[in-house]
């Protein structure tokens, strides 16, 4: 994996300028420590490498192809839509890059367990398809509240051979999840936290950009090979921020592309109706990293919103932050309609399902395109597959809370 | 020395551990915080934790959480929790120790935290999730004051970080006794005996064993060395008082 000189490293400390960093207790410090060398040695190591680029090709499916968006282009009008197909991964998303990645640190690290939390089961299906390929022992923690809505995904992650925990305590969802399966992880030295976003303490944002970063790599050879140029425009959805920084990774270097993430706009700009940290956020320490969050005026993390289970993080990937300050990178927001009317059209004119996530990508992308000429092309990290979302739009559907637009 | 550990120091001379309850602010509920702390400092407490609430207490067991949980639902924050202590200075023979995340006292601002925390006779901080690496401004900004930054070290701590943070503590340094987050525990963990020595070693600062702690017993069964001056005691209290019962009761047991 070649590295920018300039970008994407963090400082001894973890920090990417003033961003990240490690604001953990000593017990967890002691163990990311321990992360960080075995991580170290292992990107050193080349049969590492080879292992994980094999299993990208043969157990993934790598590399995902580019798509030429023909129709939806021609009808906005403008520039040309370009989608990188995350959603054709094994899995239907771009999580299995890094729970593949670390499982198989994990592996090499001697460890005999792992274990994740999932908010809506994307990550938790993930890690536990890892898992199960590794001979990993897999621990899922989970909201209560979150097992009853997505059921599939608890089922799945149990046919895999994972044990799906319940997070009883609070609000019973995703936050309630983090801090049992943390909890479960100081206590056990065997065991391998498998973060699913770029955040969290060091070395968990570098690491997960490390594995997300043959995203930007491939595409970036793709575009070159389909147009003989780079693409103008990057846009990737941001919550966490991996699939972004996985595509900027492979761009960053090219001064002439623009880097553009979108983040969850929800409702609209008041304090509680999104999830749109950078854009609307301010710096602040929370669950171990230092980055643009949402905060109360006491300093508490805060409320969030998005129609989508994976955006709705009051935090984002310190590196994200870095990127925002020093301006290679632009932070934008769209609304939960804009997002819709995305994934509607996507479906219509290309046939593809885009997750609601990965919607939020194309809405920017299709705000963009009619203003700019027809010989510009806008890339847009297309991270996952919706088949996920379909119930959750067409019960919004069946209580008349949006509309699907007429062709 | 300094204050916490003359405290500390005295109880030593008179041949029992120091007795260190944890009390999350705001708890068992907003009207009977305060005369909560007030009867363990009259039964006997040498210094007194006050937790400030916040939303992701990553180093906290359930029992911790759930009462950060219901003080954050009540309203209760850093701002009140000072200017209650103001009020209150000069009322509180204990020492007073806040425990707290960073995220919340980095709000307020490292330096108007350090005024005010004075001003409300604090004598001592405990920021969990601030490493040694990233505790200089704060550290700079209390020793100014005079508070000391209480170090928290545990078992997977190394003997080099040990004596980092010996280099530059006041207090007493906390000895975490079993891995994980805080919580009763029945038996102090094997480990526990190990690290005590070793954090003995490094600090020439009197130390505090807390995580897991509710009855002497569990003391004597540690060998003499490794018996720590104070003992911290959050989840159990918490337990005990959220089922009815008092803070005279429970500090009993340890006197």
């Amino acid at each position: 994996m070649s590295q920018s000189a300039r970008y994407g490293i963090p400082d001894s400390r973890g920090f990417f300028g003033a961003y990240g960093g490690q604001y953990v207790p000593e017990a967890i410090k002691a163990r990311l420590d321990e992360l960080s060398r075995a991580l170290d040695a292992a990107l050193e190591d080349t049969s590492f490498q080879r292992e994980l680029e094999s299993l990208f090709v043969h157990y993934t499916g790598r590399p995902s192809p580019v798509f030429h968006c023909a129709n939806l282009s021609e009808r906005l009008g403008g520039a040309q839509i370009w989608l990188k197909r995350e959603d054709l991964n094994h899995l239907g998303a771009h999580k299995i890059n890094n729970t593949l990645g670390q499982c198989l640190l994990a592996r090499r690290m001697g460890k005999k367990r792992v274990i994740a939390e999932t908010g809506a089961g994307q990550h938790g299906v993930a890690t536990a398809a890892s898992a199960a390929l590794m001979g990993l022992e897999c621990t899922i923690c989970m909201g209560e509240v979150d097992i009853e809505r997505q059921h599939l995904n608890v089922i799945r992650m149990e046919m895999l051979g994972a044990r799906v925990l319940p997070a009883t305590s609070g609000q019973r969802t995703l936050k309630e999840a983090v801090d049992e399966a943390l909890a479960l992880w100081i206590s056990d030295p065997d065991m391998f936290y498998v973060l699913g976003s770029a955040v969290g303490p060091h070395p968990y944002p570098y690491m997960v950009r490390r594995f997300q970063s043959v995203i930007g790599r491939e595409a970036r050879a793709q575009m070159l090979e389909e147009l003989g140029r780079l693409p103008d425009v990057c846009l990737a959805c941001v919550g966490g921020g991996s699939n972004a920084i996985g595509l900027f990774a492979g761009f960053l270097d090219d001064a002439d592309v623009r880097l553009v993430g979108v983040e969850p706009g929800g409702r609209g700009t008041a304090y509680g109706e999104h999830a749109a940290s950078l854009c609307l956020g301010e710096p602040g320490v929370l669950h171990g990293f230092h980055s643009y969050m949402i905060k109360d005026a006491n300093g508490e993390a805060g409320c969030v919103y998005s129609i989508s289970a994976g955006l709705d993080y009051p935090s984002v990937g310190p590196e994200h932050a870095q990127l925002k300050d020093q301006g290679r990178a632009e932070y934008v927001s769209v609304t939960d309609q804009e997002a819709l009317e995305a994934f509607f059209a996507l479906s219509r004119h290309e046939g593809v399902i885009p997750a609601l996530e990965s919607s939020h990508a194309l809405a920017q992308a299709m705000k963009m395109a009619p203003g700019m000429s027809g010989d510009k092309a806008l890339l847009v990290s297309l991270s996952g597959r919706g088949d996920k979302d379909v119930a959750q739009v067409a019960e919004m559907l069946r209580e008349h809370k949006i509309r699907q637009p007429e062709v | 020395m300094h204050i916490l550990e003359e405290k500390i120091r005295k109880a030593t001379a008179a041949g029992r551990p120091a007795l260190i309850p944890f009390l999350t602010a705001g708890f068992p509920d907003r009207a009977l915080f305060w005369p909560t702390l007030m009867e363990l400092d009259e039964n006997g407490a040498d210094i007194i934790e006050i937790g400030v609430p916040f939303s992701d207490p990553v180093a906290d067991g359930p029992v911790v959480e759930e009462a950060s949980r219901r003080a954050l639902s009540d309203g209760v924050n850093l701002r009140d929790i000072l200017r209650e202590l103001v009020e209150r200075r000069g009322l509180i023979k204990a020492g007073v120790v806040l425990m707290g995340y960073l995220n919340p006292f980095l709000q307020y601002g490292l330096e108007n935290l350090a005024r005010d925390a004075e001003k409300g006779g604090v004598h001592g901080l405990i920021v969990p999730d601030l490493p040694f690496e990233e505790s200089a401004p704060l550290r700079a900004a209390l020793k100014e004051r005079g508070i000391a930054l209480i170090p928290l070290v545990g078992p997977n701590t190394g003997t080099e970080r040990m004596l980092l943070y010996a280099a530059d503590s006041q207090g007493y340094a906390y000895v975490v006794s079993v891995m994980g987050i805080t919580g009763e525990r029945a038996d102090l963990a094997p480990q526990v005996a190990a690290t005590m020595s070793r954090a003995r070693a490094a600090f020439s600062l009197p130390l505090a064993l807390g995580f897991g702690l509710r009855e002497p017993a569990q003391l004597a069964a540690l060998p003499p060395e490794a018996r720590p001056d104070a003992v911290v005691f959050g989840s159990a209290l918490l337990k005990h008082l959220d089922n009815g019962g008092s803070a005279e009761e429970f500090l009993a047991r340890w006197k």
